[in-house]
């Protein structure tokens, strides 16, 4: 179009737009009317040709080029989305522009966690020409596939191809250490990254030794004979009546709360790291605290009450406990070893699986009485371990210096704690502000063949245990915490120690003023010189 | 967390839900676990996606019923109502709370029925948690809310800052800014509030899962679960818990 119209007007127009233009003299009438609508579509042209102060575009070179995205691509309702489009073509030709720095490229998480995740993997791929010959051999690992299906039935699962993931991984480890059974626990979250476990058994014997821990009590043993020594020359400091509270001893790996130990890794395929033993303080100090995990072992654990170690030995603790309080199985699977000779006054921790076991159908365990399901894992007292520990008993060390203080010491020996036996039903387990402690039901209501009974945790959030006839698993999956209705409040700090007794040697009073010693001191003349004047009257005498 | 055997109904019957309401979409929104039984929630959606939701609950997974609308009294109600659900919608919570006025302690009884609570409780869920990644939804030009058929996903850089998620609800925080703090943003995605500005900070959880999937947990509400695959258009969120807030959040981290 721009070929008809008149040469010399264009520059006219595009160099100077929006200034009224004069049609050039000389022309005809009717080129004078075309001329007038050239000319306005010349001034719209030119007005949408002008650059923007802005960036640099021109509404002209944009329109074109968004309607030709449009008339290529057809996109559908376009008419709604097409502020949307304009923007994104703006953004395409911001990018367009070539940019000469490369950038490095960095491995991004993806990559690097399949890389982590192909060793697991192979790992297996290399034992499959070792095994192969040696088919009767048991791995300890269980089917952990087959039960990730009836979980996820159950409704609290994990996704299948974790699943997977993590079968493979207790397959390595099972492989790297000697162990007699492996059993995937399950997950706990944390705020950064979460934590399988693994709960695991070690073949007898087996067991490596852990690095003893020094514990806070050589310390406050050397503090009480130190002062004594010290202060014994000058006047005696107030002797401090503080006794630290007895140490209770950890329960041996193998027995009580510490009978299984536990292995964890933040993703299936990293490194697994195995966790230390709990002792009663650490339970018994979780018990007060309510702390998310972050997903780092080594994080501290910043609370109130302060928690007797870090992240590893929180996460062992609440381990052991939701373990006390959820671990179930159907009655009769595993039963007491008839061989066993039963000791006085000590309750029974040993129990063996029932060769006899008929297994329970699903409907039975689905009983609201639930009659049918029994704590296998022993029940953790107040003090923090299974069996009951007298602290007055262990009397050497510590008590050496608190000869003097007999009769300071209480006069009633602590009672010993009991808790319910092992292989008690569930039924006997305490309600929870008026509500019952499980939630039980049927996998599918309506498909009762398949159906396995579901048994669900209301005391710890995330506790699930399936049964059907000759098969049972637990697994827990949550953040770590107890339930409780009532919000979470720390104990308060102790009450604040009383003073010193008061008394004639330490009340403090006024020093005395000149005028009262002088006094005092004419005083103690007087008396001198009475005395003086006795004896020299005596002396007097004699002569 | 997955729906069990029974719920595999859930499909089929939210087919039908669609049709019998003539929605356009209809997303299952999550499971609030009771003692005896679970409620499955469902939310139905015709044109704007912030407004003209419809909330169905459903105990069978075939019958789907309207959540009762929710009141001022109801909310007030609920947020003093302790304890799990039952399962049995018509069940009566009783609480009741003595104050003391001017010397004289006085005994209210708050009574509330679980569906009520349950309605009540949801609203509060989707209020504090129902998350969507930035860009997702825009608001066009009548100022209805719409999916943003452009939407290409967050960058994997971007997937993993708190800022890039928006509380799906009517903005709050938002009209609280001043023009200054404004200037950055885009009025027709930026018209939700930002997850980033929730108190206390760290309310949310963000993982990275396998390199190519981020997960945000909300901590206020234990079981909700929002997700995003970067460089893609997926994203969603979900609830799966007890349907009772975590007020403990400030002595847990």
């Amino acid at each position: 179009m721009n070929g008809t119209a008149e040469p010399d007007v264009v520059p006219e127009a595009a160099a100077d737009a929006g200034s009224p233009v004069v049609p050039a003299v000389g022309d005809n009438a009717t080129n004078g009317l075309v001329n007038v609508s050239e000319q306005k579509y010349q001034d719209a042209k030119a007005f949408m040709l002008q650059s923007s102060t802005q960036s640099g575009l021109n509404l002209y070179d944009h329109l074109a080029e968004l309607l030709s995205n449009i008339l290529s691509k057809r996109p559908g309702n376009i008419v709604d989305y097409f502020e949307e489009l304009s923007k994104n073509v703006k953004k395409e030709r911001a990018k367009a522009s070539e940019d000469y720095i490369y950038d490095r490229p960095e491995k991004p998480n993806e990559i690097a966690n399949a890389e982590l995740e192909t060793t697991l993997f192979k790992a297996t791929d290399e034992e499959m020409d070792v095994a192969m010959d040696d088919d009767d051999a048991q791995s300890p690992v269980p089917n952990i596939i087959e039960l990730g299906s009836h979980f996820q039935s159950a409704g609290m699962s994990i996704s299948t191809e974790e699943t997977y993931r993590i079968y493979f991984a207790l397959k390595t480890l099972a492989d790297t250490h000697p162990l007699q059974t492996v059993r995937f626990w399950g997950k706990i979250l944390g705020l950064e990254k979460n934590y399988v476990i693994a709960e695991v058994e070690y073949r007898e014997g087996e067991e490596e030794e852990d690095d003893e821990e020094q514990g806070d009590e050589d310390k406050e043993e050397d503090e009480n004979p130190e002062d004594a020594d010290d202060e014994g020359e000058e006047d005696e400091l107030p002797k401090s009546t503080y006794k630290p509270p007895p140490v209770i001893l950890k329960e041996e790996k193998g027995s009580g709360a510490n009978r299984k130990s536990y292995f964890v890794c933040n993703e299936p395929g990293k490194e697994w790291v195995k966790l230390p033993p709990v002792t009663p303080e650490q339970i018994a100090s979780a018990r007060l605290i309510k702390k998310y995990f972050t997903g780092r072992l080594d994080a501290l654990v910043v609370s109130y009450p302060p928690f007797p170690g870090n992240e590893t030995n929180y996460l062992r603790a609440q381990i052991a406990r939701i373990s006390a309080g959820t671990q179930i199985s159907p009655l009769g699977f595993y039963q007491f070893d008839e061989e066993e000779e039963e000791e006085e006054g000590e309750a029974r921790e040993n129990f063996i699986e029932n060769p006899e076991f008929e297994g329970v159908s699903a409907r039975e365990l689905c009983d609201s009485s639930l009659g049918n399901w029994v704590h296998h894992v022993q029940h953790i007292l107040p003090q923090g371990r299974c069996s009951w520990f007298n602290p007055s008993q262990k009397g050497d060390e510590e008590f050496e210096d608190e000869e003097d203080e007999d009769e300071k010491e209480e006069p009633d020996e602590p009672e010993p704690e009991v808790g319910p036996p092992l292989l008690t039903p569930i039924s006997e387990d305490a309600e929870i502000n008026g509500v019952p402690p499980w939630s039980v039901k049927l996998s599918h209501k309506f498909a009762r063949e398949i159906a396995v009974a579901v048994v669900r945790s209301n005391l710890w959030p995330g506790a699930v245990a399936v049964a059907k006839d000759k098969m049972f698993e637990n697994l827990y999956i949550g953040w770590g915490h107890k339930y409780s209705s009532e919000n979470y409040s720390p104990p308060p700090p102790p009450p604040v120690m009383t003073e010193h007794a008061s008394g004639p040697d330490i009340t403090e009073v006024d020093d005395p003023t000149v005028e009262e010693e002088a006094a005092l001191r004419a005083a103690q003349q007087e008396a001198l010189e009475e005395e003086g004047g006795e004896e020299m009257e005596e002396e007097e005498e004699d002569d | 967390m997955s729906v069990t055997g029974a719920e595999n109904r859930v499909q089929t019957s939210l087919a039908i839900l669609r049709s019998q309401n003539k929605f356009q979409q209809v997303y299952f929104w999550g499971k609030i676990l009771g003692i005896k039984d679970d409620y499955l929630i469902a939310q139905g959606i015709t044109t704007d996606q912030m407004k003209d939701i419809k909330t169905f609950y459903s105990l069978d997974c075939v019958t789907w019923n309207l959540m009762p609308p929710v009141d001022d009294d109801i909310r007030k109600k609920s947020e003093k109502i302790k304890g799990r659900f039952t399962g049995d919608p018509s069940y009566e919570f009783e609480q009741t709370e003595t104050a003391e006025v001017d010397g004289m302690t006085s005994e209210q009884t708050i009574q509330l029925r679980e569906e009520e609570r349950l309605s009540a409780v949801l609203e509060k869920i989707i209020e504090d948690g129902a998350v969507v990644p930035r860009g997702a939804f825009i608001k066009n030009a009548k100022g209805i809310v719409v999916n943003n058929s452009n939407f290409q996903g967050l960058q994997p850089l971007d997937a993993v800052k708190l800022s890039s998620y928006l509380h799906f609800r009517e903005a709050i925080q938002l009209h609280k800014k001043s023009l200054i703090q404004k200037e950055k943003l885009e009025p027709a995605i930026d018209f939700l509030d930002n997850i980033e500005e929730d108190i206390p900070k760290g309310c949310w959880s963000v993982q990275e899962e396998r390199g190519h999937q981020v997960t945000l947990r909300s901590l206020y509400w234990p079981g909700l679960t929002a997700y995003h695959i970067p460089n893609t258009a997926k994203f969603g969120y979900c609830y799966h818990g007890y349907g009772e807030k975590n007020n403990d959040i400030p002595f847990m981290f």
